[in-house]
């Protein structure tokens, strides 16, 4: 791993290099919600923010995309579309760069889904460490930090004057090597600064979710009375899906003219009843408890049993904007209390 | 498997017949695909899915309701239901369909030699247990004593009713027909599937039981089966969900954290015991 400084006047000027080079995505503030858009200067970025309100996964699983193109009809035909977007998404929370490598397991696997894993791989993520991590931030419940490396290309922190530069994969070599002129070696002292930030941006983390054991915890409580009371509150919305950076599921629809058409594939949530309604009239989630669960257990047991890992960040998302203040830390904290 | 797994390939539609008319018509359609090369490739085994597809309308999910020691050509069978099923049902011998699989797992074809072998199906969920049924009549001396149990609602929606005859002419199948409610000339068992299943009385000894068909029947005949003395290592079903991507990554059609079209459609008895989950 390289470490360097790059001094916080040569940062537009390395980004402004980078666009010249690259399709290049950074967080921009779009009428006071701050989302990752593309940008064709450096000053069109805004570093100074909590977190997009979008996930950032939206560049690599978009919420709508064309898988392929058709003539339509029972005389039609297929047209494959090419795969391509490589980019650079500059300035990601180690919370969402994690869940990328999240997402990986479900994209990948014996079916490989060329759309994800062809953006996936030819993407470079330039990470930016979180100082100051929201009230209802909680990465370091899974031993993750807001200025962890483990998961991007590059990791820039905010030292004071500078940025502490950390060059983590191959990716990120080839970066940097094209932009030398604008970086130069850390000190030990620098990588003590960053140590010193990280402390103290961990220490402004508040809240835990408890999840020691959670996976046999829930698998014993699944027919418990603790989910209806859980979903009387939900109103079925399904934010806390569609904000989440490691939800996955998707519909495949087509869409066409009389001689034209596409099949897309748009988000989906498993909070709409239609999600799993069957054509005979038949929904084995039929009532919200059953939605709010899956949700629940799709990240808590389901992803831990097939790959092993939590299928949650921590970076709050689904808390800030739930309409009626269901808290995924205290749902899941409480679900590991409940007797069975 | 085509390398892009979410784009079909097209397929001409070779025939059509109509199992079952009235409300609920069921179709069968013989499906070759448009390339040889895919054709000769497409290997699959009893139990496996397709998704299949009009361009224009959308995809579904079907079990492959002809077996693979039928070769050139494969089928499914479709009940009218939604949109895509109700656009496929207006399409007519020549016409094109999208089909990418095969997905899912498959019956224990290898493991099950030597076997008797009892079929109890209910309605449309005859076509994924058609296949098997299929199979291991051309495979006949592979497997013990074959018992076909079937019903319907009424006479008229009996699906492959001239296929049941040709079972029936053999020595060496028992098929036993039953309609729910009594009808004029209807020598056979009136009654539910599962009260059939009890009057037949198959023995547990060296047996599998395989069955699918509506949830509350597959509940049931379980039940049933139980009575009967099968361990539920014995016996065998087969699941369906509402499912978008087939390849288990659009998420809808979990059991606990199995996906229906991935890990299943077919799961014995003491798997489904030990995960939980809405089905």
């Amino acid at each position: 791993m390289d470490k360097l400084i790059l001094s916080k006047d040569n940062l537009p000027k390395f980004i402004d290099e980078l666009i010249k080079k690259n399709t290049v995505f950074a967080p921009v503030n779009n009428n006071d919600i701050v989302i990752f858009s593309q940008i064709k200067k450096a000053n069109e970025a805004n570093f100074d923010f909590l977190n997009s309100q979008y996930p950032p996964k939206a560049l690599i699983f978009n919420q709508t995309e064309t898988i392929f193109k058709f003539k339509p009809g029972p005389k039609g035909d297929i047209e494959p579309i090419k795969i391509d977007e490589k980019k650079i998404i500059f300035g990601i929370r180690p919370c969402d760069a994690k869940s990328m490598a999240i997402l990986d397991y479900a994209f990948s696997g014996e079916f490989k889904d060329p759309y994800f894993l062809t953006k996936r791989n030819t993407s470079v993520l330039i990470g930016l460490s979180c100082m100051q991590p929201g009230v209802n931030c909680f990465c370091t419940s899974f031993d993750d930090s807001p200025a962890s490396s483990k998961y991007v290309d590059i990791l820039l922190t905010d030292i004071g004057d500078k940025y502490y530069v950390e060059v983590i994969s191959d990716k990120g070599k080839q970066i940097i090597k094209g932009e030398n002129k604008f970086f130069k070696p850390a000190k030990e002292s620098d990588e003590k600064s960053k140590k010193e930030a990280e402390k103290k941006a961990i220490n402004t983390i508040k809240r835990t979710q408890k999840t020691e054991k959670i996976v046999e915890k829930l698998d014993k409580i699944f027919e418990n009375k603790f989910w209806k009371e859980v979903a009387d509150r939900c109103i079925g919305c399904g934010v806390c899906t569609y904000l989440c950076p490691t939800c996955h599921c998707f519909d495949i629809q087509d869409e066409s003219t009389l001689t034209k058409g596409a099949r897309i594939r748009v988000w989906d949530t498993c909070m709409n009843p239609e999600y799993t309604l069957q054509a005979s009239g038949y929904n084995p989630r039929p009532a919200r408890a059953n939605r709010v669960k899956n949700r629940v257990y799709h990240k808590y047991n389901y992803y831990p049993k097939n790959y092993n890992v939590i299928a949650c960040v921590g970076c709050g998302r689904c808390i800030d904007l739930c309409p009626v203040n269901i808290d995924i830390i205290d749902v899941v904290t409480r679900a590991g209390e409940v007797k069975p | 498997m085509n390398e892009n797994p979410y784009e079909p390939w097209l397929a001409t539609i070779e025939e059509i017949r109509q199992e079952v008319g009235g409300q609920r018509p069921i179709k069968t359609f013989k499906l070759k695909f448009k390339d040889k090369k895919i054709q000769d490739n497409f290997t699959y085994f009893p139990g496996q899915c397709a998704m299949v597809s009009l361009l224009g309308m959308g995809e579904c999910f079907f079990a492959i309701s002809s077996s693979p020691t039928k070769k050139g050509f494969i089928e499914v069978s479709v009940m009218k239901l939604g949109k895509v099923t109700t656009a496929l049902h207006e399409l007519e011998p020549g016409d094109k369909v999208g089909v990418r699989g095969p997905y899912g797992n498959n019956f224990d074809i290898n493991g099950w030699k030597g076997k008797n072998l009892i079929f109890i199906g209910g309605g449309i969920g005859q076509a994924p247990l058609r296949s098997l049924i299929q199979y291991v009549v051309d495979k006949r001396k592979d497997y013990g004593k074959l018992d076909v149990i079937y019903g319907a609602r009424t006479s008229k929606d009996i699906s492959y009713k001239e296929e049941f005859a040709e079972l029936e002419k053999r020595k060496d199948v028992n098929v036993h027909l039953s309609i729910d409610v009594k009808e004029d000339g209807w020598k056979k068992f009136v009654g539910f599937v599962p009260d059939n299943l009890l009057q037949v009385k198959p023995s547990p000894k060296n047996s599998i039981a395989i069955t699918c068909g509506p949830p509350i029947m597959i509940k049931f005949v379980i039940q049933n089966l139980e009575k009967l003395g099968f361990s539920e290592d014995q016996i065998f079903t087969t699941l369906e969900m509402r499912m978008k991507c087939g390849i288990g990554k659009c998420g809808r059609c979990n059991i606990g954290n199995l996906y229906v079209c991935k890990d299943g459609p077919v799961f014995s008895y003491k798997q489904l015991k030990n995960i939980y989950g809405e089905r």
